[in-house]
């Protein structure tokens, strides 16, 4: 189960309406290499994870990619309000507006909604954990495009913040496929049966 | 401290505290940061306790309430009202 924490990881507070930037950040709520994708794939790979290491390194990522979640949602939020209408038109976020009015939906910049099909969960644990960390660096790389799209420093501050999480998270994925890499070494010497 | 300086020093012992976690998940034998793991919790439990009783529940599960229910009072961490500025404060 879970334990809800009326906190963000870390604090959002945007001054100033910015429509434009609202609608690129969003792919990181519901786009392809956003956190809701992270989450739902470390969570559901946790199931079938060999060794305590990796286990509670996917139970535990998976939860934070939820909070990040929350923050990203915190921002979308934070820089369309008090948007006019004419803003919302001018800054390509019409069709957005059109759908969902100022509402948070999981969907890409380009307006693709959520899809599973973002995800995988292959049951191989070293499989997964390589597309962890393959996934760690597509989210990285998206929040450096996002940084040079940015200038006020009210959403700078966070998404350097979330940037830096997954440069930690890599590095905790690979510590943990070494571990996995190592069990299986060891399993297959002793068992020199099947691989599972 | 008042409530914006409290949050903020809540939250950086509880980063604290997630990031150190996630280290000890892959590095289980680290005893000096297990050591340091236990006092940063000690530290933001006490801190969070005191948040607590003068600003309403954080915790959806284990956090005790006045009368009438103070869960469900505004704002909300999404909101820009729930937050405290950190802009600038990394340079």
């Amino acid at each position: 189960m879970w334990v809800y924490e009326k906190k963000l990881e870390y604090p959002v507070k945007i001054k100033k309406p910015d429509p434009r930037m609202a609608k690129v950040i969003l792919t990181q709520y519901g786009g392809p290499d956003g956190e809701l994708a992270a989450s739902i794939r470390y969570l559901s790979q946790r199931f079938s994870m060999v060794t305590p290491e990796a286990k509670a390194t996917l139970n535990d990522i998976g939860t934070e990619e939820l909070a990040h979640l929350e923050m990203v949602g915190a921002m979308v939020k934070q820089l369309t309000q008090g948007a006019s209408i004419k803003e919302i038109e001018d800054s390509g976020m019409a069709a957005y507006y059109a759908d969902h009015d100022k509402a948070i939906y999981p969907a890409s910049a380009s307006g693709v909604p959520f899809t599973a099909a973002y995800v995988q969960s292959k049951g191989d644990p070293r499989t997964d954990l390589y597309e962890d960390m393959a996934a760690e660096q597509k989210a990285r790389s998206t929040y450096e495009y996002l940084l040079n799209m940015a200038d006020d420093p009210d959403v700078i501050g966070p998404l350097k913040f979330l940037r830096e999480r997954e440069v930690v998270h890599f590095q905790r994925f690979g510590e943990s496929l070494r571990h996995v890499q190592e069990y299986l070494e060891n399993k297959k010497r002793y068992s020199m049966g099947k691989m599972k | 401290m008042n409530r914006d300086e409290m949050l903020k020093k809540l939250s950086a012992l509880d980063f604290y505290i997630i990031d150190l976690h996630l280290y000890l998940n892959t590095h289980p034998t680290d005893r000096d940061a297990i050591m340091k793991h236990n006092a940063v919790v000690k530290e933001a439990r006490e801190l969070r306790e005191e948040f607590e009783r003068l600003y309403g529940p954080l915790l959806s599960y284990n956090s005790t309430s006045k009368c009438p229910w103070q869960w469900i009072e505004n704002p909300w961490p999404w909101q820009y009202k729930f937050n405290f500025d950190l802009a600038g404060d990394d340079k």
